[in-house]
């Protein structure tokens, strides 16, 4: 039996789930098995998946989990501590018990996609697969085949949100599972927002997670969006971003990932309008036998367009990584700026890095550069620390989270910051920004 | 408090230090004086920790303990701190966070506690006042693009803060003009006590007019050939290490 056959055997078996939906449901979905099973999963023979072996995936056998049970002390336990509006979805699955959406404004509607499709189904089926059909990966159509849960955001036109909206994904232990769910954001005109996906779960987990997320954002919208991917060590995540930009829009996002055995983000902004604006900050870092890959791409579709790319690599052990970076410039989009880097850090012999930016341009009056570098920790500053008294260990924490500074800097949520530093440095004598001392210190001197 | 008995030390296979004995006493300065080549720089970076030394024999001591035998990060809380002659920048690690992190890992491993952050901005303000430097240097990436002065200022402002026991300070002269000169010879003028030690390499007597030695040592190819007072160094000013080297043979 083939890899492929396994997954389309367990959509068959789920298929007296599906009896009830709208026929317009049912064909996407047909379409999407139908594609799935043209394609089967990539191979390193694909471009796009040269450097990424899926077979940990294809070989998998994954039920479809079909309650939300949590103990709520592990999920407290697991979840961000910030004052945010709240769905959690646990292997999945919806949990109204851990989610919580008191006070949200009524120009702001946060609701689980199978709620979303119940009510009004018809508002849902306009703009869901628009942006990643169910040709653009085969993991998007097994996405499309399975597709069920997930989260709709619509925010109304020149509403802030004033909380940040959280859509937290727990995995658990036991028998292994697979989610595929389906991330909607409509950003009305001048609306602004903070968007955070939190990936986590138990430490013994070992599911699989294939999201597919769209983000439209309207003339003048501004959105932050992290994704701040915690996955258990053993879980597998696939996620494919594209982002839809309008006139005078701001898209920043925030693309931290930390856990997971094999990660696979794929982030696409298309910038169709004048002064729209990109900007995509990704910090990945890997241990173990870990491997993270990230593809991204700016399409410039439009003149007076903007995007600036910083992903910054730090990789230990044997963990794998790599950077995949697009910026593209349609014919005749002149005057855009599009900026990249990617910087990585290896911290043992035996981590690896497949870095690959890419420039594609048909415009004559552009401001484009890209590039990447790769290097380990300075030894004469580890040396230079040591000196002072500062122990071998703390040093090495300090110079590797100086390398994620430019990256972490911009973090401006403190809970995700302090996740991220304990991470990738170890738990450091205090917090490393130390912007209120040095504040302090500027008000003595005057 | 420092005793370095028969010290030799070969770097990729060439012996630099070839037997070298020095007795440093709390509230003495010392200062090394040679030609380039001596191994000047050599000593310091041994008794500091830096990789790439072998010592092959000899002892070093410090307090009584066995610093050959301790880790880098052990000596400087045990009190020895190397100021450099080329300050490594360090981009991204702001000097307020080296200092204070280094400050509280010395206070920690001797047992006394981090100090409470207002009597620490207290401390480095202080300090800071007497380096003639800017607060803003606080928020500066360690020696990141500093002009030489200023990286030489900065040393000199870690040893203010971290008060060693014995401070070694490595052609801290070199690169500085005269004003500049006159700021860090303040600061360390400064650090004298009795109950403390300052130990200067360095290739030019001018540094000792400002910080006056009670010993000159005069090393040459690895040994020191002559010792002396603050005379020594102007001896030394007038004739060139040729001389001595010439009435030691």
């Amino acid at each position: 039996m083939s890899d492929t056959q396994t997954f389309l055997d367990t959509l068959k078996a789920r298929s007296s789930n599906y009896t009830a939906e709208p026929t317009w449901i049912a064909a996407r979905r047909q379409a999407g098995a139908a594609r799935f099973e043209a394609l089967g999963f990539p191979t390193r023979r694909d471009e796009e998946w040269k450097y990424t072996d899926v077979r940990s995936i294809a070989q998998g056998n994954f039920a479809i989990a079909d309650n939300a049970e949590f103990s709520p002390a592990t999920a407290a336990a697991l979840t961000l501590p910030i004052d945010a509006y709240r769905l959690t979805f646990v292997d999945g699955v919806f949990s109204s018990a851990l989610s919580d959406l008191d006070s949200l404004p009524s120009s702001v509607q946060v609701l689980p996609l199978s709620k979303a499709l119940a009510e009004n189904h018809e508002a849902v089926g306009g703009p869901l697969g628009r942006l990643i059909g169910v040709d653009f990966s085969p993991f998007a159509a097994l996405n499309t085949a399975f597709m069920e849960e997930g989260a709709v955001v619509r925010i109304a036109p020149g509403t802030v949100v004033e909380k940040p909206i959280l859509l937290q994904f727990l995995s658990r232990a036991g028998q292994p599972v697979m989610c595929h769910p389906r991330v909607l954001v409509e950003a009305g005109g001048r609306s602004e927002a903070t968007l955070i996906e939190h990936y986590t779960g138990e430490s013994e987990a070992a599911n699989f997670t294939n999201v597919v997320g769209e983000l439209m954002l309207d003339r003048g919208a501004i959105l932050a969006h992290y994704k701040l991917q915690e996955a258990p060590l053993g879980d597998l995540h696939v996620a494919s971003i594209h982002v839809e930009q309008g006139r005078d829009t701001r898209y920043t996002s925030y693309n931290l990932s930390l856990g997971g055995a094999l990660v696979r983000n794929d982030l696409i902004s298309d910038l169709n309008g004048q002064g729209a604006e990109t900007n995509f900050l990704g910090l990945f870092f890997g241990q173990g036998r870990q491997h993270v890959d990230n593809h991204t791409k700016v399409n410039h579709n439009a003149p007076l367009t903007f995007s600036n790319e910083n992903y910054k690599g730090i990789l230990d052990d044997r963990a794998h990584g790599v950077f995949n970076g697009k910026v593209y410039v349609k014919r005749d989009s002149q005057k855009i700026e599009g900026f990249q880097s990617n910087q990585n850090l290896l911290l043992s012999d035996r981590a690896h890095i497949d870095a690959k930016p890419e420039l594609e341009i048909y415009a004559d009056d552009v401001k484009c550069s890209h590039g990447t570098t790769t290097g380990q920790l300075d030894e004469e500053a580890i040396y230079a620390l040591r000196t002072r008294g500062i122990d071998e260990a703390t040093a090495r924490g300090l110079l590797t989270l100086a390398f994620a500074g430019e990256v972490l800097d911009k973090v401006t949520l403190d809970a995700i910051a302090e996740r991220v530093e304990l991470a990738v440095a170890g738990k450091l004598p205090e917090r490393f920004n130390l912007a209120g001392l040095v504040e302090a210190a500027v008000s003595l001197n005057d | 408090m420092l005793q370095v008995k028969d010290l030799h030390v070969t770097v990729e296979g060439n012996e630099i230090l070839k037997g070298l004995t020095l007795t440093i006493n709390a509230g003495e300065v010392h200062a090394i004086m040679g030609p380039n080549g001596a191994g000047k720089s050599t000593l310091s970076a041994v008794i500091a920790g830096k990789d790439g030394y072998e010592v092959t024999q000899g002892t070093v001591t410090f307090d009584g303990k066995d610093v050959l035998e301790m880790e880098i990060e052990e000596r400087a809380q045990a009190g020895l701190l190397l100021g450099f002659q080329y300050p490594v920048e360090i981009p991204g690690v702001k000097n307020i966070y080296l200092l204070k992190s280094a400050l509280n890992a010395q206070r920690v491993a001797r047992g006394e506690g981090e100090m409470p952050a207002p009597e620490f901005m207290k401390l480095v303000k202080e300090k800071l006042g007497y380096m003639k430097m800017d607060a803003s240097f606080l928020q500066r990436a360690v020696n990141e693009g500093f002009s030489g002065g200023e990286k030489k200022r900065n040393e000199i402002l870690q040893m203010l803060v971290l008060q060693p026991k014995l401070a070694m300070l490595d052609e801290i002269d070199s690169g500085l003009d005269i004003d500049a000169m006159k700021v860090v010879a303040d600061g360390v003028n400064s650090l004298r006590a009795e109950d403390r030690a300052i130990l200067l390499v360095t290739h030019y007597q001018r540094l000792l007019d400002y910080i006056v030695p009670d010993q000159v040592h005069v090393l040459v190819d690895g040994r020191i050939v002559k010792t002396g007072d603050a005379e020594l160094a102007k001896q030394l000013e007038a004739n060139g290490y040729e001389g001595i080297e010439e009435s030691v043979a």
